[in-house]
C-alpha cells in the first residue's frame, strides 16, 4: 500500500488511477463493475416477416405471393424463416391460406419452417399439412410493457418464461410487443429471465415502435443473447400505435451484427431484395433504413 | 484495500446498466469484446440540440425568421442545455441560414442555455460576435476527399483556416466547440482510418477546441466501427471532451450512441423530430431525433434536464411549419396510442 500519497492526489482523476494501476484495473473487472463487452460469434435470425409481419399489415397478401416471399428468403441464408400460423381464419384471416403456403413453399435444406399453433387443433392441423416445428407459443408477449396494464414486472417474465421452458419449448422469444423498452428495462428483465432459463434458450423479439429495437438488441447481445427475431422490411406494424411501426427490419439488424464481425449466415443484398419485392407487392415504403439508404445512396 | 476503494468515488461508478453482468453460459460461444466499456455508464448526458442548425440547413424547405425563432424559444423551454442557433456562412452557399443576424437577435435566450453557431471563417466570426453570440463551432473532416470536395482543401490547410479564428476566440473569451465529420465512414473515400479520425481531433482540441463533436456524417457507423474509432480517439483526446453526432441513416444511431456511452462518452448531438436528411442519400434520414435519444436515456435512468413532452411539442410545430412528418419514432408513437 506503498502507494497511497500517489493515489491521494490522482483520486479525483480515475483515468489517471487506472493508468498508475493496473492491478486495479483487474481487480475491478473481476468485479464487474467496469465490463469488456463479448459478443456471440454467431447470432441466429429468426425470420418473423411472412407471419408476424404480414399478420398485421392491413393489406391481405394473396397467397402465391406469400409462397414467393418465403421462397425469395430461403434463399438468403436464414436458417429459421416463420411460415405461417395455424389460427382460425375467423381471427386472422390474413392466415387463412396456411395449409397452402406450407404445401407450396419450397423448402430449402437447412432451413426450419416453423408456424404458430394456439391449439391442438392448430397443431394437428400444421402436423397435416407438413409442419415440421410448432412454435407452442415459445413466445411471450408485454415482457417490456403492457398497452393495457402499463410496466410489466421482470419476475413476471421470468415466472412465465421457466413456465415454457419447464413444459419443453426449445426456446422461449421474449417480444418486446409494444415496442417501448429501453436498454435499461431490457437488462433488467433478461437479468430476472436468466435466473430461471439459460440463455442458449432465450431469444429477443424487439420492436421498433420507439426506435429502440437495435440498442434494446445490442443490450441483449451483450448479455450472452444469440437468437433474434425480425421481420424483412420491417413488415407489421403495431397494432396498439395506429400508423407506427412494429416489428425490427431484418436489414437493419443484420447491418449492424456484420459491422460488429458476428456472423448470420445471412446474405443482406438478397433480403433487401425480398424485401424490395413484398413492399412492392403491399403497395407500400419499407420500414427498413438499410434498405431505404442503399436505394438511394449516391 | 478498503481504504483505497473509499478514495474511488463509488458515486460516480455506477455499474453498466445498474447492475453487474452475470457470468456468461459456458454454452455460449464468446469472442473478446469488440466494445470495451471502460467506464460506468454516466449519471448525466448532456444533448446538443443541433436541429435549428444542422437540422434545417439541410431541410429543403427554407424557414421564415419567425418560425426560426420560435423554434429555438420552445426548445430553450424544453430544458435543453445547448442549442446550436445558427451559421454564419455566406448565405450565398447555404440560403436556409441567411437570417442568421435576425435569428440570433431575436431569440429569448435562457439563462444558463447555450447558443453556439457554426462560424466557417474569421469575417463569420466576427459576425457572430457582434449578432451576440457568445459560443462558436468550427469544422474538420476526418477524410481528404470529403474536405477537398465540401470545401475545396486538404484537412490540414481548412484546420489552419481556423488558426484566425481559434486567436479571435480566445482574445475574445470565446469557447470554440469543434466537430470533425466523416468520423467512420466517408461517401467518397469509403472507410475511414481511426488513426486519421484521432489525428484530426486531436488537432482541434490542441488548437482550444473545449469539446469535439465526432460525427459519422453518412450513418454508415455501427457498434464495431464505432467503437473502435472511439479507442483510437480516446488515445489523443479525454474522453469528457468528447461527444457523439450519429446519423440515423441505417437505422444504427441509437445503437452507436449506447457503445459510446458505455465507453464514457457523455455528450450526445442530436435534431428535434429528425430535422436533416442525409444529403448524399437522396430522401434517406440523417440526423439522429432527440425525443428518441431522450427516450432512451431517460429508460437507462440517465439523466438528461429535457421534458419530452415539451421538446415533442417542438418538434411538432417544426414540423406543422415545413409540412412534413417527423422523424421521430417516439412522438409518431406518442401521438398514436
Amino acid at each position: 500500500m506503498g502507494n497511497i500519497p500517489t493515489t491521494v492526489k490522482h483520486c479525483l482523476s480515475y483515468e489517471q488511477l487506472m493508468e498508475d494501476h493496473p492491478w486495479l484495473r483487474r481487480w475491478l473487472q473481476e468485479e464487474k463493475i467496469i465490463t469488456e463487452h463479448k459478443y456471440p460469434e454467431f447470432v441466429k435470425i429468426v425470420e418473423v416477416g411472412p407471419r408476424d409481419g404480414l399478420q398485421n399489415e392491413k393489406e391481405v397478401v394473396p397467397t402465391r405471393v406469400k409462397i414467393q416471399l418465403i421462397d425469395m428468403l430461403s434463399e438468403t441464408g436464414l436458417s429459421v424463416i416463420e411460415a405461417t400460423s395455424f389460427v382460425s381464419s375467423k381471427w386472422v384471416p390474413q392466415m387463412a391460406d396456411h395449409t397452402d403456403v406450407l404445401q407450396g413453399i419450397q423448402r430449402a435444406p437447412h432451413v426450419q419452417y416453423p408456424v404458430l399453433t394456439p391449439n391442438m387443433q392448430g397443431f394437428q392441423d400444421a402436423v397435416a399439412a407438413g409442419a415440421t416445428e410448432v412454435a407452442v407459443f415459445g413466445y411471450v408477449s408485454c415482457v417490456l410493457g403492457c398497452p393495457y396494464e402499463g410496466h410489466v414486472e421482470p419476475s413476471k417474465v421470468a415466472e412465465v418464461a421457466k413456465r415454457l421452458y419447464d413444459m419443453g419449448c426449445y426456446e422461449i422469444s421474449l417480444g418486446d410487443t409494444i415496442g417501448i423498452g429501453t436498454p435499461g428495462s431490457m437488462f433488467k428483465m433478461l437479468q430476472s429471465v436468466m435466473k430461471d432459463v439459460p440463455v442458449h434458450a432465450l431469444a429477443v423479439h424487439c420492436h421498433d415502435t420507439y426506435g429502440q429495437a437495435l440498442p434494446n438488441i445490442l443490450t441483449a447481445l451483450q448479455m450472452g443473447v444469440s437468437v433474434v427475431d425480425s421481420a424483412v422490411a420491417g413488415l407489421g406494424g403495431c397494432p396498439y400505435a395506429e400508423g407506427s411501426s412494429g416489428n425490427v427490419s431484418t436489414e437493419d439488424v443484420l447491418y449492424m451484427l456484420h459491422g460488429m464481425g458476428i456472423e448470420t449466415g445471412v446474405n443482406l443484398t438478397k433480403v433487401i431484395e425480398a424485401g424490395d419485392f413484398i413492399c412492392n407487392a403491399l403497395c407500400r415504403k419499407t420500414n427498413s433504413k438499410v434498405a431505404q439508404a442503399k436505394g438511394r445512396t449516391l | 484495500m478498503a481504504a483505497l476503494m473509499r478514495l474511488v468515488n463509488r458515486r460516480t461508478l455506477r455499474p453498466a446498466m445498474g447492475q453487474q453482468y452475470l457470468t456468461f453460459s459456458s454454452a455460449a460461444k464468446v469472442k473478446a469484446g469488440v466494445v470495451k466499456a471502460v467506464h460506468a455508464l454516466p449519471e448525466k448526458v448532456k444533448i446538443v440540440e443541433v436541429g435549428p442548425r444542422d437540422g434545417l440547413q439541410n431541410e429543403k424547405t427554407i424557414v421564415p425568421t419567425e418560425a426560426k425563432i420560435n423554434l429555438i424559444d420552445m426548445l430553450s423551454e424544453s430544458g435543453l442545455p445547448v442549442i446550436e442557433a445558427t451559421s454564419f456562412v455566406s448565405p450565398k452557399w447555404v440560403p436556409q441560414m441567411a437570417d442568421q443576424m435576425e435569428v440570433m437577435k431575436g431569440i429569448s435566450k435562457k439563462p444558463g442555455v447555450s447558443y453556439p453557431v457554426l462560424t466557417p471563417n474569421l469575417k463569420g466570426f466576427q459576425a457572430a460576435v457582434k449578432a451576440g453570440a457568445s459560443e462558436v463551432a468550427i469544422f474538420g473532416a476526418a477524410s481528404e476527399l470529403f474536405s477537398k470536395k465540401n470545401i475545396n482543401c486538404s484537412v490540414d490547410e481548412s484546420l489552419q483556416r481556423f488558426d484566425e479564428v481559434m486567436k479571435a476566440a480566445k482574445e475574445a473569451a470565446v469557447p470554440v466547440r469543434g466537430y470533425v465529420s466523416c468520423v467512420v465512414g466517408c461517401p467518397y473515400e469509403g472507410k475511414v482510418a481511426p488513426e486519421k479520425v484521432a489525428h484530426v481531433a486531436k488537432r482541434l482540441y490542441s488548437m482550444g477546441c473545449y469539446e469535439i463533436s465526432l460525427g459519422d456524417t453518412i450513418g454508415v457507423g455501427t457498434p464495431g466501427s464505432m467503437s473502435e474509432m472511439l479507442e483510437a480517439v480516446t488515445k489523443e483526446v479525454p474522453v469528457s471532451a468528447l461527444a457523439v453526432h450519429c446519423h440515423d441513416t441505417y437505422g444504427q444511431a441509437l445503437a452507436n450512441i449506447l457503445v459510446a456511452l458505455q465507453m464514457g462518452i457523455s455528450v450526445v448531438d442530436s435534431s428535434v423530430a429528425g430535422l436533416g436528411g442525409c444529403p448524399y442519400a437522396q430522401g434517406a434520414s440523417g440526423n439522429v431525433a432527440t425525443e428518441d435519444v431522450v427516450y432512451m436515456l431517460h429508460g437507462l435512468g440517465i439523466q438528461t434536464g429535457v421534458d419530452l413532452t415539451k421538446l415533442m411539442d417542438a418538434g411538432a410545430f417544426i414540423c406543422r411549419t415545413l409540412n412534413r412528418k417527423t422523424n421521430s419514432k417516439v412522438a409518431q408513437a406518442t401521438c398514436k396510442l
